[in-house]
């Protein structure tokens, strides 16, 4: 019976730690909602992670429009604009990363969103300073991608 | 008559039923928990390209007969170890024994038959004989060179040229994990449910079929992973406009439309974010398209998208104007892409060719 326990809770365990993949330089989830769910998820998370939207890059309209066959796949740019103001006005080499950003594309009945990974930048630009912010952005995008997988 | 005794009556067989059943409720516990840890692995690092149920996306269909049917147990373990350089498939070097076994076992669950054991000797063949008979055979899908087919497997959200690419055979990856007799048993029966012909439907003698396999393990070399080609590229371009503000956005406009693209908008940096730009300082975002070419991108890797829409960001700070943009070639190394790595070079040329041609 103890055994048994002990296994569902290492069961429960797994299932809630179930999480965004970071293979290196991409953070990336499957969901099991569909395209306009996981899309409503995602501005909602990004909202309540303390960031703003700065808009929605509709990919998948363009290239309908001229005439290409391709599923939901959008672009969302989000940030702080403060913190992006700052950055751009000392570190003018960040500019074309800013802001932030998720690709969401359907793929059949799930929805996949994917993010470089901001830890990722501390190569990158090698700017020691900024450092802890750009390891904060990674947990926060993680934070962001998980709240959408898990539906939240 | 005699008795029959009462094992449960007998205080050590008692004792020993008890233990039995205890032991094989811990069996029983640990190979569930085994698989739903190998679920939760699968789910966690697999399923975002291959598919909850293993249907496949970005990724091969690992549950499809086709696929199940040659693969063994070494072939998988080798292949989350090693992964695919150039061909997506990250390598999941810092995955424990454990962890790769609990997978497979999680994957086993959808055969139908028990996996294949493949010996790791080697067959003998005549490579020569065997590049004839592949440039006849095989090199129509797999490529001349067995750079395998173009895009990345499965994936239905835009259309592809065949459902599942066909396998990159010089890939260093996959040379370490197939073993040849995992590749002539492919070669002599097909994969299941896959448009790839059988060696006798193509007339292949055994021995063809060897010659064949020792050609594609000619391509074998020991070391993995090629350098990155991009290491020292810097992940910005940036190029100092002689122009005012506003003149280089007119610059820019018209060079996006020499190099065939389309201007889609200007926008403020900060645009929809809640802040106040100090007077002196400009920023302005010019995002521009050329739909054929973004449409092969996402073809060959939908995860580009992260670097859409092409852009260029013209800003002016205490007088100074500057034309910046991503550097393709830097964000190539990003993705194990060999396939992308051609875009992202062409794509370096144009961002190149558009900022220099702005401020001519």
């Amino acid at each position: 019976m103890i055994t048994r326990l002990y296994g569902f809770l290492l069961l429960m365990l797994f299932s809630l730690t179930s999480q965004a993949v970071v293979t290196g330089e991409m953070i990336m989830v499957r969901s099991s909602d569909a395209f306009p769910e996981a899309m409503s998820s995602l501005q909602q998370a990004i909202s309540d992670n303390g960031y703003s939207l700065s808009r929605v890059q509709r990919v998948d309209v363009g290239l309908t429009a001229k005439g290409y066959a391709t599923d939901k796949y959008r672009v969302v740019f989000f940030g702080k604009g403060e913190q992006i103001k700052q950055l751009a006005a000392d570190y003018p080499q960040l500019i074309p990363y800013l802001p932030l950003k998720i690709a969401i594309y359907a793929e059949g009945d799930n929805t996949i969103l994917i993010s470089a990974n901001p830890a990722s930048f501390n190569d990158m630009f090698d700017i020691p300073q900024l450092k802890p912010m750009f390891n904060q952005w990674r947990k926060d995008i993680i934070e962001i991608l998980n709240s959408v997988q898990s539906g939240n | 008559m005699q008795a029959q005794p009462n094992f449960c009556s007998m205080p050590g067989i008692r004792v020993s039923a008890i233990s039995l059943l205890l032991l094989i409720s811990s069996l029983y516990t640990f190979t569930t928990h085994a698989n739903s840890r190998g679920e939760a692995l699968y789910n966690e690092n697999c399923s975002i390209c291959h598919g909850k149920d293993g249907s496949g996306g970005m990724g091969i269909p690992l549950s499809s007969a086709s696929f199940l049917d040659a693969a063994s147990s070494h072939y998988i373990k080798q292949t989350i170890r090693l992964g695919r350089p150039g061909r997506v498939m990250p390598s999941f070097y810092w995955m424990t024994d454990t962890d790769i076994a609990a997978i497979i076992d999680y994957m086993n669950d959808w055969r139908k038959t028990p996996p294949r054991v493949w010996s790791a000797r080697p067959i003998e063949g005549d490579p020569q004989i065997g590049k004839q008979l592949y440039q006849t055979h095989c090199a129509s899908c797999h490529g001349e060179d067995a750079k395998g087919g173009k895009g990345t497997g499965v994936h239905f959200s835009r259309p592809t040229d065949i459902p599942v690419t066909a396998t990159a055979l010089n890939n260093q990856g996959f040379l370490h994990s197939a073993p040849d007799e995992m590749l002539h048993f492919i070669i002599k029966y097909s994969r299941q449910g896959s448009i790839m012909p059988a060696a006798s439907q193509l007339g292949l003698s055994t021995r063809q079929v060897n010659d064949i396999v020792s050609y594609i393990r000619s391509f074998q070399r020991d070391d993995l992973y090629k350098e990155a080609a991009y290491a020292e590229e810097p992940p910005t371009l940036m190029v100092e406009s002689p122009y005012s503000f506003d003149e280089t956005l007119v610059n820019i406009k018209r060079a996006i439309a020499g190099a065939n693209f389309i201007h889609i908008r200007d926008q403020p940096l900060t645009e929809g974010l809640e802040v106040t730009m100090d007077k002196d300082t400009r920023q302005t975002i010019v995002y521009f398209c050329n739909f054929n070419f973004l449409y092969d991108a996402l073809k060959i890797d939908p995860r580009i998208g992260m670097f859409l829409p092409c852009r260029i960001t013209v800003t002016e700070q205490a007088g100074k104007v500057q034309m910046m943009s991503i550097n393709p070639k830097h964000l190539s190394q990003l993705f194990n892409n060999n396939e992308l790595d051609e875009s992202c070079d062409k794509m370096y040329e144009l961002y190149l060719g558009i900022l220099e041609d702005a401020s001519l």
